[in-house]
């Protein structure tokens, strides 16, 4: 007792100490992007239209498949401004009106928006209603081929500039000026699908033209000025019609019939419609099979596709065609420019190997080439998927085209004169998934960058360091550190760092391609797209898993990732394995699997040359070892009935544990596949219950101690099982959005699940509570977020898991006498003595993600890290969400670190790690644990990508980064020579002293 | 007053044997006896396990509105991987509540005895440390429902001097949402093979229902205002200086009288002014020793 009231004090010190600095986690103004990197990026271009006929700024507006519009630099490609819109306003199509709005059709033609060119602010924003969803267009007329015509364009109405949209079957005429509807017009026939809507220069009268009942062919003339309509003509084709129509002058359309066999051309002049019928195998010798328009905008011409060779054809006068050209490669078209009075041109982009030949063409001649040129791509780029053209007036007054491309990994490069200006790695703003990978250990003549020059610049940083540490520094000086300190080439070495800040972050974009990023300052390493092989033409990748981790035994070795990838949309495709060397980013093996693949189970066992073996689990419910060897089959048969695994059926509200049974009993043998047998089944009440998250701990998490010390000398054992599963489930009335439903009839009931036997450990209902439901699990706790329909605001939770079986190891002479049971083997078909604790708190944000720090040893304490709405990560200590917390906990429970309970959880601005950057459209976090146990590394992905380097208590194993080596060298040298001089004075004193 | 306390512990053993999984509409309804007309009388969230075989006989108790039918459902077992056969039944009464809510309360069950072939398969198990499954229908008024619940376990783990088993029934209403099977007991790693002396089984079963969720904290403002405030650790009572200080005091009192004996002892060495240098960090060690031993503590 004595020693007890004796530590009391050191205690609250260290405790004031603690609570006063550990929250805050902030960095000062000067540390900024000295750990952390930000990337923006706007996803595959959709749409782009340039805007250079005013002096000034050249640029381009974009819009994306991430639903992104952007105004980028022509010259390099830099973002002027950029919008995110949100995941359900798709957007339908941009264009430029007057010049100086850009105009943007989103929502299904729901909303159409204007937004100042210059800097991005939004001028208007109108709503557009119809009767129902159809097809969205967006016509802005346009006469002006240079700045000059904008003034006399024909369609004013009382000097408005008119923006024509078709959208939700109506037809809208909208001012460009306030985005006032000026009239609308709407379509009786039933089942009328339009195709286009076209405005005839220089005139007032809009085409509408489309199809009805799949084989009659319908056209409204009318008024631009007031809506009205003059006429509407409907012709019958008997063999019904294609989807897909080709503009090929102002009164003219292509259309395929239902077969794909017979071209037609549709003339509606002067409101008579007329068909003109043309067999393709009559201008096309060797034709076989359906062909598909490529839908295209250039006058006279239009290109059909058969299998993969690309035509042009030709109209000629009455309907009749000719085949200009035929392609056999990948070949992507632009829409026509207009760059005179008379003449349009637009642009022709094929893939040949490791070339891409550019053609700019004018429409009406196509032997003529205005522009030929072949620029040598990467073939990691895939072939060109869409090509914009503009053009410029060179300095010998001729014209000159630029051309926007979007490649097949979905990056934009802008080609002028022959060469690649700028380039966008746009495929990382759609990342699916991130792992991480070492780098090479540093050897000699490995390492890439000299850290200093010389002696005398080694010296001159040092003399600023000090002058800084001793506030000595100008401004002058201050500005010169800080570039130091940024450009500091340590960070961005290519070997391995002793504290394991230096990795690659190996991601997986959309696109199919992978990319490994640099953590020191995020630049790409390498990339590669995945191959396309005879197999498979059209792989989707789905995820990235970790497939060789050389350590020990195997160090030379190079690290891989195994990236799974499915043929095809359908989930039930076959599905393709690829091992990518994390080094190279060399494809080192591709296997195309004649299975699908639903699951992948990385197993925690791994053979000789450290290959991970993964179970592979496909639609039949059979399972698969990887990699194909006798010694992972040898390692597998030990382990056989310690596999167990689960399975989720979303549609049906059922979770089912699996174990294996026996080899397959196919008609082909194949030792590496095992049938699988339902040991469990959870079948939650289809008309009360619905999943919503499923969420388990991640594999790799280090736990460091399985005891937790109560305040009142009291031990509590953490139960700590790699088989739980963490369920939530909601009213199905309640799985729609916040707020359609009443408190009384949503609920959520949130489950921890072993997966092994199925046993349900705790169950908890919140009632009044609504989805979306964001969890993590970590240790023996899972938190998770909710709607408080009661309560109006989000709430989260948290449950702790303790193992009651193990508490009576607490007395000493148990553990002196080895009479514990804390080393026996568990077997999870015991039954459970556990015990939960759980808490609520109200939180004032929705939430995005939600992701956990983890270190090396797991002793570092814990911080979540949640995705704000607002596309921030912040940093929330653990101890916040602490079931023990209560209203006034006692000096013991306060001594031990618990804060007093509040409702709410706190929000510190200073705890954002992401400080002032945004993480746009933010999809995921991930952490990975450094050497150094204080740090983690926090990449946060979406639209932006963000990296930084987080120390949740604080680098208490390190001294930071700017502590001043020559600080310390210099106070030991002058130390030791004024030991010297002070020996030195009173050596001479002690002599004086004697001859006296 | 007095009587209210005496029936707050009376009314939650009734409130426990009548219990049900929508805990706040039961008591809705209760609210209109005269005995409920407790506000705010502690309510009992979670759902203690109801013991089937040892459910004492209770007085019947119900409103009037409530009423009640006699319930079966089986459970089928399999060896392996066998096909399921019939095992035994499960009786419950099935209660319905005046607005529509239906939940099963006095569950029991009586197993089927294990016939010669049963019993020679059970040893296959064994012999094979196989599974014996169990499943019961999600359903219970109208089996099997959507689908089945399966449960398994080793089949050496049920054994003890007969054959021990444990159901825990988890439910949604009247719907079986899973059922968790095993032995009542522990059941160590390397399951040893042995037969059991008599093949009778023993169960024991139990069901269980979904806890309310704890509501989320709400304060007041001045609890919250209190809060705030405390940004700092409460201070602890006032004592003298020298009883809060003394452990700093004396450490320091040692240096100074070790700094002052030594520059009185070599007044000629002119480099005592390291002693203080060495004495600061020993001071640190001193106050970080203990800390770091209490915080493991």
């Amino acid at each position: 007792m004595a020693i007890r009231s004796f530590f009391v004090p050191f205690l609250l010190l260290v405790l004031w100490f603690y609570s006063s600095l550990s929250p805050v986690l902030s960095l000062y103004e000067d540390q900024v992007g000295l750990m952390d990197w930000h990337q923006q990026y706007i996803g595959k271009v959709k749409q782009a239209v340039f805007s250079t006929q005013k002096t000034g700024r050249r640029r381009v507006i974009v819009s994306t498949e991430e639903n992104v519009i952007a105004s980028l630099d022509l010259r390099h490609g830099e973002i002027f401004w950029r919008h995110l819109l949100g995941s359900n306003d798709v957007i339908d199509g941009i264009d430029i009106g007057l010049g100086k709005y850009v105009i943007t059709l989103s929502s299904g033609g729901s909303i159409l928006r204007s937004w100042n060119l210059p800097d991005g602010q939004m001028v208007w924003e109108s709503f557009l209603q119809g009767p129902k969803h159809s097809k969205s267009l967006l016509l802005l007329p346009k006469h002006e081929i240079d700045c000059i015509n904008v003034v006399q364009t024909n369609l004013k109405i009382e000097k408005d500039n008119v923006i024509v949209v078709f959208s939700n079957d109506r037809l809208h005429a909208v001012s460009c000026i306030d985005g006032e509807v000026l009239w609308k017009k709407d379509f009786e026939t039933e089942s009328f699908e339009t195709q286009q809507v076209i405005q005839p220069p220089g005139s007032d009268l809009i085409y509408v033209v489309g199809f009805a009942a799949s084989s009659q062919f319908e056209m409204y003339q009318i008024n631009a000025r007031n809506g009205e309509l003059l006429k509407h003509e409907s012709a019958i084709f008997s063999s019904g019609f294609l989807r897909e129509l080709s503009l090929v002058s102002s009164e003219t359309v292509v259309a395929l019939d239902s077969t794909g066999s017979i071209l037609l051309t549709i003339s509606f002049q002067n409101g008579e419609i007329s068909f003109q019928q043309t067999p393709i195998s009559n201008i096309v010798e060797d034709s076989s099979g359906p062909a598909v328009i490529i839908p295209s905008s250039v006058p006279g011409i239009f290109a059909i596709k058969i299998n993969s060779v690309t035509i042009f054809i030709r109209v000629i006068g009455k309907g009749k065609l000719e085949v200009v050209e035929k392609l056999n490669q990948e070949t992507a078209v632009s829409n026509a420019l207009p760059i005179s009075e008379s003449q349009q041109a637009f642009a022709l982009v094929q893939h040949a190997g490791s070339e891409i030949h550019l053609v700019a063409k004018l429409a009406h001649d196509w032997d003529a080439n205005l522009l030929k040129e072949s620029i040598k791509m990467d073939q990691q780029r895939g072939i060109p998927h869409k090509v914009f053209i503009n053009n410029y007036i060179r300095t010998d007054r001729s014209h000159g085209f630029r051309l926007l491309i979007v490649m097949e990994d979905h990056s934009l490069l802008l080609l002028q004169q022959g060469a690649i200006v700028w380039s966008r790695e746009d495929g990382l703003a759609s990342i699916i998934d991130v792992t991480a990978s070492e780098l090479p250990v540093e050897r000699d003549g490995v390492s890439v960058a000299k850290v200093e020059h010389n002696l005398f610049e080694w010296l001159k940083g040092h003399m600023l360091k000090l002058k800084g540490t001793l506030m000595l520094a100008s401004p002058e000086d201050v500005a010169a550190i800080q570039s130091m300190r940024l450009k500091s080439s340590e960070k961005s070495k290519m070997a391995r760092d002793h504290n394991g800040f230096r990795k690659l972050l190996i991601v997986l974009t959309r696109a199919g391609k992978l990319f490994a990023l640099h953590t020191g300052d995020g630049h790409i390493v390498w990339s590669h797209l995945l191959h396309k092989s005879e197999a498979c033409q059209s792989p989707v990748g789905l995820n990235l898993y970790q497939w060789q981790v050389p350590h020990h035994h195997a160090l030379d070795e190079n690290p891989s990732v195994l990236v799974i990838s499915r043929c095809g949309p359908s989930s039930d495709a076959p599905g393709v394995l690829s091992f990518v060397d994390t080094y190279t980013g060399k494809e080192l093996n591709s296997l195309s699997l004649d299975h699908a693949v639903v699951q992948v189970i990385p197993l925690p066992h791994t053979d000789s040359t450290e290959q991970r073996l993964h179970l592979l689990i496909d639609s039949d419910k059979h399972a698969h070892l990887y990699p194909k060897t006798s010694e992972a089959l040898g390692i597998f048969k030990r382990e056989f009935s310690n596999i167990y695994w689960y399975s989720v059926e979303d549609h049906n509200s059922i979770i089912k544990g699996h174990a294996l049974k026996c080899k397959c009993t196919g008609e082909v043998a194949d030792e590496f596949c095992f049938d699988a047998r339902d040991l469990w089944s959870v079948v939650f009440p289809s008309e009360s219950e619905k999943i919503t998250a499923t969420v388990t701990r991640k594999l790799n998490e280090m736990v460091h101690t399985q005891a937790k010390v109560m305040a009142d000398q009291d031990v509590m054992y953490k139960y700590i099982s790699r088989n739980l599963l963490f369920v939530a489930t909601v009213a199905p009335k309640g799985s729609g959005e916040i707020g359609s439903v009443t408190p009384e009839e949503s609920w959520l009931v949130a489950y921890l699940i072993d997966i092994v036997t199925g046993r349900i450990l705790y169950r908890v209902t919140h009632h009044g509570a609504q989805g979306p439901v964001h969890a993590v699990f970590s240790e023996n706790w899972v938190v998770y977020h909710f709607f408080n329909l009661r309560a109006h605001r989000y709430e989260m939770s948290v449950i702790e898991i303790y193992d009651q079986s193990r508490a009576d190891n607490k007395d000493v002479w148990k553990l002196v006498l080895g009479k514990h049971n804390l080393t026996s083997r568990i077997s999870l078909f015991s039954r459970p003595e556990v015990i939960t604790k759980s808490q609520s708190y109200f939180f004032t944000h929705s939430v995005k993600a939600i992701a956990v720090t983890s270190t090396a040893k797991g002793i570092t304490s814990k911080q979540l890290l949640i995705g704000t709405i607002g596309d921030q990560v912040l940093a929330l200590d653990k101890r916040f969400l602490d079931p023990r917390r209560s209203v006034n906990p006692t000096q013991a429970e306060k001594e031990e670190g618990i804060i007093p309970l509040t409702d709410s959880l706190p929000i510190i601005p200073q705890s954002y790690v992401t400080h002032a950057l945004r993480v746009e459209g933010l999809r995921g976090i991930i952490t990975v644990p450094a050497k150094l146990e204080s740090t983690t590394l926090v990449f946060a992905h979406g639209v932006d990508l963000f990296f930084t380097q987080l120390a949740p208590s604080r680098t208490y194993d390190s001294l930071t980064e700017d502590f001043s080596y020559a600080l310390l060298l210099i106070t030991i040298v002058a130390l030791v020579a004024a030991i010297f001089v002070t020996w030195r004075l009173s050596e001479r004193k002690e002599l004086q002293d004697k001859w006296r | 007053m007095k009587s209210v306390k005496v029936i707050v512990p009376f009314l939650l053993a009734l409130s426990l044997l009548s219990f049900s999984s929508f805990g706040f509409q039961s008591d809705e309804l209760l609210v209109d006896d005269e005995e409920f007309g407790l506000e705010g009388s502690p309510q009992h969230r979670s759902s203690e396990p109801v013991l089937t075989r040892s459910q004492p006989v209770t007085r019947k108790r119900h409103s009037d509105l409530d009423s009640d039918s006699k319930i079966q459902f089986s459970l089928d077992h399999a060896f392996g991987d066998s096909d399921f056969s019939p095992a035994g039944t499960f009786s419950a009464r099935l209660k319905t509540w005046s607005h529509g809510g239906q939940t099963l309360t006095k569950l029991r069950f009586s197993r089927n005895s294990f016939t010669d072939e049963n019993k020679e398969k059970f040893k296959n198990l064994l012999k094979s440390d196989d599974f014996y499954r169990i499943r019961l229908p999600s359903k219970a008024l109208s089996p099997p429902g959507r689908d089945f619940v399966i449960s398994s376990v080793k089949a050496r783990c049920l054994l003890r001097e007969g054959l021990d088993e444990h159901f825990v029934i988890h439910m949604e209403g009247v719907n079986v949402l899973a059922v968790n099977y095993g032995s009542p007991g522990s059941c160590p790693y390397p399951r040893n093979l042995k037969f059991p002396a008599k093949w009778s089984f023993n169960s024991h079963t139990v069901l269980k229902n979904s806890e309310q969720a704890p509501r989320a904290p709400v304060f007041t403002e001045e609890i919250l205002g209190d809060e705030n405030a405390e940004g700092e650790v409460v201070q602890p009572p006032e004592r003298p200086f020298w009883a809060k200080y003394w452990m700093y005091l004396i450490p320091l009192g040692l240096i100074v009288m070790n700094a002052v004996t030594q520059a009185m002892n070599m007044p000629e060495e002119q480099a005592s002014g390291q002693a203080p240098a060495q004495g600061q960090p020993s001071a640190g060690a001193v106050q970080r020793g203990p800390s770091s031993a209490a915080r493991r503590r």
